[in-house]
C-alpha cells in the first residue's frame, strides 16, 4: 500500500471494518491537531524534553553531582553554558538530568490521580444514593483545602522525598477528576446503550469497567493536557519549599530555592530553572489547548 | 476549586467551561441556602477531622517546640500533658470541635498567642493582598476578555492569549523573585518586602487591620504612599494570575453569547456593535462572571503562601506554612477553618449574586 | 553585573519619581536619627518569659529589657562579667556561698526599686517554673523544695547556698544566662493567673529594669523598644529600636542598600562580598558561640568504627568550605570550645585529605557501605552535607541525605535516629561548662538513661569514665589558670578519640550603615546589647 492510498484509506467515508473506522478517526484529529501551530510547537518541546531525558547522561556536558567549589558561581561560558552554581556543579548538566525528575513527578501524578478521580465519581454517579452523597462530600472537603498547604501537609506527614511529593500532588489532584468523572456518568448512566446492555445480563461493576469507563476517558484526558502544567508548577512551589525532591538532586524547583540566595549577583542559579519550568509548562498548556481541539470539539475551543 | 496561585498558575478546578462546570452552576442555583448551610458545615468538620489526623501523624513533635532542644524528659513529659497530648485522639478532637464552638481556637505553641488574636492580626494582610489583586484581575481581565471575543483573532485576542499562557505556564515565586530584583532592588520603584517601612510600623493605629484602610482613617498620607508602594508589586503579581484566569472566562462566556441567535437578532436589527457587546451580550455574561470573580478572589486568598513567603508578608499563608512545619497544630486547624469559612461565604455570597442578578430565578 | 548594578540609578531615579511613577515609595531617605532598625531573623520567640525563653530572638530582647545580678560590659566584652544590679559579692571561705551586696538606687520600668527581696524571688521563680533553661541555676543544687532557703534575701544582701564548693567564675558566669534575669516582684505577681508564677503574663509582656522597654512584640513580624530614661547607667541613646523579622538575606541586603534599615543580622557570604564594596555600608565580624560539629552515632554499625570516625575528620574540606560557601561565616575550629571562651583551644589536627581517609580505611579493610542521614533545611547545613558528601563518594561511603525542618531533626536527634548529624551547637551560658558538660560528659549511655539533653548520649558515645570525671573537676577548680587547662587538656583527649567533630565556629557578619557606631551582637558569650550603639560620625 502506498503512502497516498494510506491515506485515502484512513480518510474514507466509507470505512470498511470498525479498526479503519477507528484509525480514521484518530489520523482526522492529528491533521487537525497538526494544523495547530502552536500546539505542535508544544508538542515538539516535550519531545525534546523526552529525549533528553532519556539520553540525559550522553548529552550533559559533566555529571550533575559533580562539585568544584573553586569554580563556584561562574556565569554562562563556553565551558559551562549556563554558568555553574554555588557548589560549582554545571547548571546545564543540573537542568539536563532535571529533566527526568520533572518527567517522573508529572507522568506520574498524571497517572494516579485521574485514576482515583475516575473511580470515585463514577462509582458515586452510577450508583447515586448514599454513596454519591457520601463520595462527593469526601470530594468536596479535598476540594476546600487550601491545595499547596494540604500538599505540604501531606508530605510533612510523609517525610520530604521526591516520591511522597508526587503521592502529596495525586491525593490533592484528584477532586477535580472526580466531579468531572461523575458528571460524565450522570449524562451516561441513562443513554439507551447502557440500558441494552443492562437488558443483556452486564453487571454493575462490568458496566462500569467496560461501558461508562471507556467514555469518561476521552474528557479526563484533555483534562490532565491541561492540568500538567499545574502540576509542575505545583511540584517546583514544593521543591522551592524544601519539602519535594531531596539534595543533590538536580529538581528545578529545589534549584530556584539554591539560587534565591544568589539571586542579586549571580541571576544565572535562579533564572536558568525558573527559564527551564517556564518552557516546560508552557509546552504542556499548548499541547493541552491542541488536544482539546481535537478531543473534546464540543468544549470550548479557544 | 483548587488553587489559580498558590502552585504558580495551575487553573482552579472548574476554570476552562467545560459542561459540567455549566451544570454545577446551575445546580447550585437551585439548592436551598438551608441545604448549603448543612452541607458546607458538614464540609467544614470533614476538612477539621482531615487536617487534625495528618497533625496527629506527623513526625513533628509539637512538645519539642515548646520546651526547646535542651529540656530533660521531666519537663518535656510535663508539656506533653499539659498539651493534652497523653489523651485519646478521639477526645482531643471532640474537645478541640467544642472549644471551636465556644470561639476559642487554643494557643499556637510557636507564637506563645492565643490563635485567634494571631489570625485577626495575619489574615487582614492576606486579604489586603487579595482583594487588591483580584481588583488588577478584573479591572484589566475583564475588558481584556471582552474585546478578544469581540475581534476574534484579532490583537487583543492574541494578547489576552499570551496572557494566559504565561500565567499559566510561569512559577510564581520565580517571577516573584525577579520583580522583587527588579522593581524593587534594580529600579527602586516600589517598596521592599513586607507590608510597610519599617519605621512606619505601628505609627498608625490599627482598626479594620488592613493599613491601606487605617492609613486612610489616620488621614496619614505619608503611610499610605508607603503601604501602597509596599503592596503594588505582590498585588499585581497575584493579579496578573487571577488576570489571566478572569480574561480567559471572560472571553469564553463572550464567545458563547456572541454566537447566540439573540445577537444575531440584535446585528440584523441594526444595532451598533459596541451596543451589542456592552448592552446584550456583556449584561448576560455577569452572572457567570461574578461567580468566576469569587472563585478567583477565594483562590487568591487561599493561594497566595509562596508570593507571601517571596515577599516576607506577614499573611494567613505564610502563618499556616510555618505552623505546620513546627507542628503548631491549632495554628494551622485554625488557619484551615478560616479559609473554609471564606469559602462558605464565598459560595453563599455568589449564590445570593446570582438570585439577585439573574432574572430567571425570581 | 551590570543590570544588578545599583548605583546606576541612583542618579536617575529622582527624575523618574518626580515624572512618570504615581506609586513613588515613601522613604528612600534614612531612618530617623535616634531610631535603630535592625532586620533579623526572629520567627524563634516564643516566649519573653525569662525563666522560659531560650530561643536567640527571646534572650536577644531580654538582654536589654532585663538586668541581671552580673552583666557584660558592650564596650569592653574581654573584661568578662561585671558588677550590675550586684554592686559586689564575697565568696565563702569553704566555698559554699555567696553574698551579694545589691546596688542602690535602681529601679524597674515600674517605677518599683530593685530589692534584694526581688533578685531572690526571681531566681526562686526560675527553679520552681523548670522550664527548659532553670537547669542552669539547678545544676547547682537547687531545687523547687529547697531553693526558698538556698536563696535569701536579707536587706539589701542576696545569698546563694550551693550543695558544692564550685568555681566562683562557673558561678558568676551562670548568673550573666537571661534565666537569671531580675524581674518585678510586685508587677509580675500582679498579673499572676492560676498560680503560674506570672508566667502567662510574661510570655508576651515585660517586668524589668533594662536599658529597654518593650513597646510591642507581633510574632513573626517585629519587635519593638522604647528607651528607658531612668536607666541606671544613664537613658541609651537610641530611644526606639526596632527589630523586623526578615527571613532573606537578600532582601536584609537590599534594604540595607536602600537605606530603610540601620543593621542586617543574616546576611549570606555573598551578600556580605557585594556590600563590602558598596558605599555608605560596611560590614563588621564577630566571631560567635555556636559550634558547627559533625555527631556520628555510635549506633551506627559501620560509624562506630574507630578507623571510619578517624576517616571522616580527614573527609571534611575543611578549607574549602571556609573559602567558599562559608566565607566570613564560618572559621574552621576543631574543639568543642569557641574562641572566646575560658580554656579555648586553638589547635587543629585535621585537614582535608581523601588520600589519607582512603588510607585510613583501606588498613582497617572498610570496603565502603551507605548512610542515610537527615539535615536540617537550612542553606549552609545542606551545603555542608552535600560536600562532605562529595567527598565521602571518593572513598566508596555514599551518604544519602534527607533534607527536613530543624524540628524533625531534632526529634529523631533525640531519639539518637541521625547517623550523621551536621548542625550547631550554641553555648547556654558563659562558662566552658556549658560546652564540656554536653560534648564530654555523659556518665550512662544506655537508651533507658534518656539523656536528651546530652549531646554525647545523643550520638550514642560513651564518654571514658576519666574524661567524665575530669569534666565534673573542672567545675570545682578554684584557681581559674589550672581550670582552663583543665578544658585544654580534656579538649585535647576529646580530639583524639571522640566521634563528635567539631568544624567551625560561626563568625557573625553584621551589616552596618556607616554612621552606627558600637554594635554588639554579643559575642561569643552573650546577646546582642543596644544600649551603647549609637549613630553619627
Amino acid at each position: 500500500m502506498s503512502a497516498v492510498s494510506r491515506r485515502e484509506w484512513l480518510l474514507s467515508d466509507a470505512p470498511q471494518t470498525r479498526r479503519q473506522a477507528r484509525l480514521g478517526a484518530i489520523y482526522q484529529g492529528w491533521l487537525t491537531f497538526r494544523g495547530n501551530k502552536l500546539a505542535m510547537l508544544g508538542l515538539i518541546i516535550l519531545v525534546l524534553l523526552i529525549a533528553m531525558a532519556i539520553f540525559a547522561p550522553l548529552l550533559a556536558p559533566q555529571s550533575p553531582y559533580a562539585q568544584n567549589l573553586a569554580d563556584r558561581l561562574q556565569p554562562p561560558s563556553s565551558a559551562h553554558w549556563l554558568g555553574t552554581d554555588a557548589l560549582g556543579r554545571d547548571i546545564l548538566s543540573r537542568l539536563i538530568h532535571g529533566s527526568r525528575i520533572t518527567l517522573f513527578i508529572v507522568g506520574t501524578v498524571a497517572l494516579i490521580a485521574p485514576v482515583i478521580g475516575l473511580f470515585i465519581g463514577t462509582v458515586a454517579g452510577f450508583a447515586g444514593g448514599w454513596v454519591d452523597q457520601v463520595l462527593m462530600r469526601i470530594t468536596d472537603i479535598f476540594l476546600a483545602f487550601p491545595k499547596l498547604i494540604l500538599a505540604l501537609a501531606f508530605v510533612a506527614a510523609l517525610g520530604p522525598s521526591i516520591g511522597n511529593a508526587v503521592l502529596a500532588l495525586a491525593l490533592t489532584a484528584w477532586p477535580p477528576y472526580a466531579r468531572l468523572a461523575r458528571a460524565e456518568t450522570l449524562t451516561i448512566r441513562n443513554a439507551d446503550f447502557i440500558a441494552a446492555a443492562r437488558l443483556q445480563g452486564a453487571g454493575r461493576l462490568r458496566l462500569l469497567i467496560r461501558h461508562i469507563w471507556p467514555l469518561c476517558v476521552s474528557s479526563l484526558i484533555v483534562r490532565v493536557a491541561l492540568d500538567m502544567a499545574g502540576i509542575i508548577l505545583s511540584a517546583a512551589g514544593l521543591g522551592f519549599l524544601g519539602l519535594g525532591a531531596q539534595p543533590p538532586l538536580p529538581e528545578w524547583g529545589a534549584m530556584i530555592s539554591d539560587g534565591r540566595t544568589y539571586i542579586l549577583d549571580y541571576w544565572w542559579v535562579a533564572a536558568m530553572p525558573g527559564i527551564a519550568i517556564f518552557t516546560v509548562s508552557m509546552a504542556f498548556n499548548l499541547l493541552g489547548d491542541g488536544l482539546r481541539d481535537v478531543l473534546d470539539p464540543k468544549g470550548d475551543k479557544s | 476549586m483548587t488553587d489559580t496561585t498558590g502552585a504558580g498558575g495551575t487553573p482552579p478546578g472548574d476554570d476552562r467551561p467545560d459542561p459540567s462546570a455549566r451544570r454545577a452552576l446551575r445546580r447550585r442555583r437551585a439548592r436551598s441556602v438551608a441545604g448549603t448551610f448543612i452541607s458546607l458545615a458538614l464540609t467544614l468538620l470533614g476538612l477539621l477531622l482531615v487536617t487534625f489526623i495528618i497533625g496527629r501523624v506527623m513526625p513533628i513533635d509539637p512538645v519539642l517546640k515548646v520546651v526547646g532542644d535542651r529540656a530533660t524528659q521531666a519537663q518535656y513529659d510535663a508539656a506533653y500533658q499539659a498539651m493534652g497530648l497523653d489523651q485519646p485522639l478521639i477526645v482531643q478532637f471532640l474537645r478541640y470541635i467544642g472549644d471551636v464552638l465556644t470561639g476559642d481556637f487554643g494557643r499556637s505553641i510557636s507564637t506563645g498567642q492565643p490563635v485567634a488574636q494571631d489570625i485577626a492580626r495575619v489574615f487582614p494582610a492576606t486579604v489586603e493582598l487579595a482583594v487588591l489583586g483580584t481588583l488588577v484581575g478584573v479591572l484589566i481581565g475583564v475588558p481584556l476578555g471582552v474585546m478578544a471575543a469581540a475581534q476574534r483573532g484579532g490583537i487583543f485576542d492574541q494578547v489576552a492569549r499570551v496572557v494566559a499562557l504565561v500565567g499559566y505556564s510561569m512559577p510564581i515565586f520565580w517571577l516573584g523573585l525577579m520583580g522583587l530584583l527588579i522593581f524593587y532592588g534594580n529600579l527602586g520603584w516600589v517598596g521592599g518586602p513586607g507590608r510597610q517601612g519599617i519605621i512606619y510600623d505601628g505609627m498608625v493605629p490599627s482598626v479594620t487591620g488592613l493599613i491601606l484602610v487605617d492609613s486612610l482613617l489616620a488621614g496619614d498620607w505619608a503611610a499610605f504612599r508607603d503601604a501602597f508602594s509596599h503592596i503594588v508589586l505582590p498585588a499585581s503579581l497575584l493579579g496578573y494570575y487571577s488576570l489571566a484566569y478572569i480574561s480567559r472566562m471572560t472571553r469564553s462566556f463572550m464567545l458563547e453569547q456572541l454566537s447566540a441567535e439573540y445577537i444575531i437578532t440584535a446585528r440584523v436589527k441594526g444595532l451598533s456593535e459596541s451596543a451589542v457587546i456592552w448592552r446584550h451580550a456583556f449584561r448576560n455574561i455577569s452572572i457567570p462572571l461574578v461567580t468566576v470573580i469569587a472563585l478567583s478572589f477565594g483562590s487568591l486568598l487561599e493561594g497566595s503562601v509562596l508570593t507571601e513567603i517571596i515577599f516576607s508578608w506577614p499573611g494567613l499563608g505564610s502563618y499556616i506554612t510555618r505552623a505546620l512545619l513546627s507542628g503548631d497544630m491549632n495554628a494551622v486547624l485554625g488557619g484551615t477553618v478560616v479559609i473554609g469559612v471564606c469559602f462558605v461565604v464565598l459560595n453563599l455570597l455568589s449564590d445570593i449574586l446570582y438570585r439577585i442578578l439573574d432574572p430567571r430565578s425570581k | 553585573m551590570g543590570i544588578f548594578d545599583m548605583t546606576f540609578h541612583l542618579t536617575t531615579r529622582a527624575a523618574m519619581l518626580a515624572t512618570a511613577l504615581a506609586i513613588a515609595p515613601a522613604a528612600f531617605a534614612e531612618t530617623p536619627a535616634d531610631t535603630l532598625v535592625v532586620a533579623h531573623t526572629i520567627d524563634d520567640i516564643i516566649s519573653l518569659d525569662p525563666a522560659q525563653s531560650f530561643e536567640f530572638s527571646g534572650n536577644d530582647v531580654n538582654n536589654n529589657t532585663y538586668d541581671r545580678l552580673v552583666d557584660f560590659d558592650p564596650l569592653n566584652p574581654d573584661a568578662g562579667f561585671q558588677p550590675a544590679l550586684a554592686e559586689s559579692w564575697e565568696v565563702s571561705e569553704d566555698g559554699l556561698s555567696i553574698t551579694f551586696t545589691m546596688r542602690d538606687g535602681v529601679t524597674f520600668h515600674s517605677g518599683n526599686p530593685v530589692r534584694a527581696e526581688d533578685a531572690a524571688w526571681s531566681l526562686q521563680r526560675a527553679v520552681k517554673l523548670d522550664k527548659t533553661p532553670a537547669f542552669i541555676l539547678t545544676q547547682f543544687g537547687f531545687t523547687p523544695d529547697n531553693v526558698e532557703e538556698k536563696i535569701t534575701a536579707d536587706g539589701n544582701k542576696l545569698t546563694l547556698t550551693l550543695d558544692k564548693p564550685y568555681a566562683p567564675s562557673f558561678v558568676l558566669n551562670s548568673l550573666t544566662g537571661n534565666v537569671a534575669s531580675i524581674v518585678d516582684k510586685e508587677t509580675v505577681l500582679a498579673n499572676e493567673q492560676d498560680g503560674d508564677l506570672g508566667n502567662a503574663w510574661l510570655s508576651t509582656n515585660e517586668a524589668g529594669s533594662g536599658a529597654y522597654e518593650l513597646a510591642a512584640w507581633r510574632p513573626n513580624e517585629v519587635v519593638q523598644l522604647t528607651a528607658y530614661e531612668d536607666y541606671w547607667q544613664g537613658a541609651p541613646e537610641m530611644k526606639r529600636v526596632i527589630v523586623r523579622n526578615v527571613a532573606e538575606s537578600s532582601a536584609q541586603r537590599l534594604l540595607l542598600e536602600q537605606g530603610d534599615i540601620d543593621v542586617a543580622r543574616n546576611l549570606t557570604p555573598t551578600d556580605v562580598e557585594a556590600i563590602s564594596a558598596a558605599e555608605g555600608v560596611k560590614i563588621q565580624e564577630e566571631p560567635r558561640g555556636r559550634i558547627l560539629y559533625m555527631g556520628l552515632n555510635q549506633k551506627d554499625e559501620l560509624l562506630s568504627n574507630p578507623a571510619v570516625i578517624e576517616a571522616m575528620k580527614y573527609l571534611v574540606n575543611y578549607e574549602g568550605m571556609e573559602q567558599s560557601f562559608l566565607k566570613g561565616q564560618f572559621i574552621t575550629h576543631q574543639s568543642f570550645l569557641p574562641r572566646g571562651y575560658l580554656g579555648a583551644l586553638d589547635e587543629q589536627p585535621w585537614t582535608y585529605d581523601v588520600e589519607k581517609a582512603r588510607q585510613i580505611l583501606q588498613d582497617a579493610g572498610i570496603e565502603g557501605g551507605t548512610i542515610t542521614t537527615r539535615v536540617r533545611d537550612l542553606r549552609e547545613y545542606i551545603d555542608v552535607a552535600q560536600t562532605l558528601q562529595a567527598s565521602m563518594a571518593e572513598v566508596g561511603l555514599n551518604l544519602e541525605i534527607e533534607q527536613m525542618t530543624g524540628a524533625q531533626v531534632l526529634d529523631a536527634y533525640r531519639a539518637r535516629e541521625v547517623p550523621i548529624f551536621l548542625g550547631e551547637w550554641g553555648p547556654d551560658y558563659s562558662d566552658p561548662n556549658t560546652n564540656a558538660a554536653t560534648f564530654a560528659y555523659n556518665p550512662d549511655n544506655s537508651d533507658e538513661a534518656n539523656a536528651v539533653g546530652l549531646l554525647a548520649w545523643r550520638n550514642a558515645y560513651a564518654v571514658p569514665e576519666e574524661m567524665n570525671e575530669a569534666t565534673v573537676a573542672a567545675t570545682l577548680e578554684q584557681d581559674t589558670d589550672a581550670r582552663a587547662e583543665m578544658y585544654r587538656e580534656i579538649q585535647r583527649q576529646y580530639q583524639a578519640e571522640a566521634p563528635i567533630v567539631p568544624l567551625f565556629q560561626r563568625v557573625e557578619q553584621v551589616g552596618l550603615q556607616d554612621d552606627v557606631q558600637n554594635w554588639w551582637s554579643g559575642g561569643a558569650v552573650t546577646s546582642v546589647i543596644y544600649r551603647q550603639v549609637t549613630k553619627g560620625e
